[in-house]
């Protein structure tokens, strides 16, 4: 009896340093979710390791009506951004970068453009699917040189829903930094000027109003340490579901 | 007539019952595991639930749009259903990994053929095996099929069910049909005398 827990302790301990290492261990596995949140996230990072795509749509199947989730910041710097057309609006790339950048929607919509019809799922229900038009999170990220040492993208928005991704998620090709939403620049109450989009995991991934994305190792002294704004309201980190 | 009384889990001839085990330890264990992870999955559930009670078919579906149905009830009753979410999937990995060892047990000693047809009538018998292998398996495909990530590596998941909202939508549906089979079960169970009952799940004799 004595045997088998120390064995069984054992065998947690080295599955535990397995998993850490392979990037199997969400931020927000403590507590008395974790069990579950880890063993969902673990689990799926298993299954989605070849890049799965989330399935992509005609065009013929995008929704006539997008319900919207939270309304655009009210306050400056936000309002004055919204009323400059958003002129003046850059979007701030650093963190465990080579080359920090600052970029303007002129420049982002110089780089390669990427395009998806894919569904937005929110978590109380309700989806819609849309054509979202950006430049993938990949190609900013090979642009500014993101570190070998970097774990996450931390996105920052003009609004308190920052949230964050692992590195399987920021490097997959259809993680968009998103311009325009069925062929029309973003509007505001769908993120404008630039949201993100990372259609492998619930709508709220998808961060709107953005402002700045950071690059780091780890997550512990941003915000509660959760990995992202979506663990301190009671939403888990993950949300691959 | 107190035998042909149907109560579900219990052997229908009492005669000579004392000495000889109702539920292997097992049965017991798992049984007990599967209340606690059913009750948490029904309680997540309807708190995911009220957030949104609103059903459609097919891919996609929101407010704005036609439903299939609305529950008389208002958009995020209950606030922000994300403690509903965490407990959820917890609850479904217990029941899963729960109803894993039951399954692989059942079939190893033979309880899902040979003991169910000796100890239940047919009724008893067609009603488990469909909750066992039909309802619950049901739950657990059109669970995934709304997974984003899941649907990403088996796309067939959602699309042989015609879309994220239908999978919502039958999700529903067999959960109202595994609660109803939940309360006919206490039911039963209650009618055939509770505590004698709830002490052979605990402690495997009548």
């Amino acid at each position: 009896m004595i045997a088998a827990g120390i064995s069984g302790a054992a065998g947690l301990a080295v599955a535990a340093k397995l998993a850490d290492r392979y990037g199997l261990i969400p931020p927000d596995w403590g507590g008395v979710w974790g069990p579950g949140e880890t063993l969902t996230y673990a689990s799926q990072r298993i299954l989605t390791a070849h890049h799965s795509m989330a399935r992509e749509f005609k065009r013929s199947d995008i929704s006539k009506v997008a319900q919207v989730s939270g309304d655009p910041p009210r306050r400056d710097p936000y309002q004055m951004l919204l009323r400059g057309g958003f002129a003046s609006w850059r979007l701030k790339v650093d963190g465990l970068v080579a080359r920090p950048a600052s970029l303007s929607i002129a420049e982002l919509k110089r780089l390669p453009q990427a395009s998806q019809i894919t569904e937005h799922t929110c978590e109380e229900g309700w989806s819609y699917v849309a054509e979202w038009t950006g430049v993938a999170l990949s190609t900013v990220m090979n642009l500014v040189g993101v570190l070998p040492a970097a774990k996450y993208a931390v996105f920052f928005p003009f609004d308190e829903g920052w949230d964050s991704v692992d590195m399987a998620d920021a490097w997959h090709r259809q993680t968009l930094i998103v311009y325009a939403m069925n062929g029309e620049d973003l509007p505001p109450e769908h993120g404008a000027p630039v949201r993100m989009k990372v259609p492998r995991q619930l709508g709220y991934k998808s961060v709107k109003f953005m402002s700045r994305i950071m690059f780091t190792d780890t997550l512990k002294h941003i915000g509660k340490g959760l990995g992202s704004s979506s663990p301190e309201v009671g939403y888990s980190w993950y949300a691959g579901i | 007539m107190a035998d042909s009384v149907y109560s579900p889990a219990i052997s229908i001839r009492q005669s000579d019952s004392s000495t000889v085990p109702r539920h292997s330890a097992v049965v017991r264990v798992t049984h007990w595991i599967n209340t606690i992870s059913f009750i948490g999955l029904v309680v997540s559930g309807i708190g995911i639930l009220l957030a949104h009670p609103r059903f459609y078919w097919g891919e996609t579906g929101g407010v704005g749009g036609p439903s299939l149905f609305d529950l008389p009830l208002p958009f995020m009753l209950g606030g922000p259903s994300g403690w509903g979410r965490y407990l959820h999937l917890q609850s479904a990995w217990l029941s899963i990994l729960n109803g894993m060892v039951y399954a692989a047990s059942g079939f190893v000693s033979r309880h899902f053929g040979h003991g169910m047809a000796t100890s239940y009538s047919v009724t008893q018998r067609s009603t488990y095996l469909s909750v066992i292998f039909v309802f619950f398996p049901l739950m657990i495909w059109t669970g995934l099929a709304m997974s984003p990530a899941i649907t990403s590596v088996f796309p067939f998941l959602v699309d042989v069910l015609g879309g994220h909202q239908t999978a919502r939508t039958l999700h529903f549906f067999c959960a109202i049909v595994l609660v109803m089979f939940a309360f006919v079960h206490i039911a039963m169970v209650w009618r055939a005398g509770f505590l004698k009952h709830i002490g052979a799940m605990i402690k495997g004799e009548l």
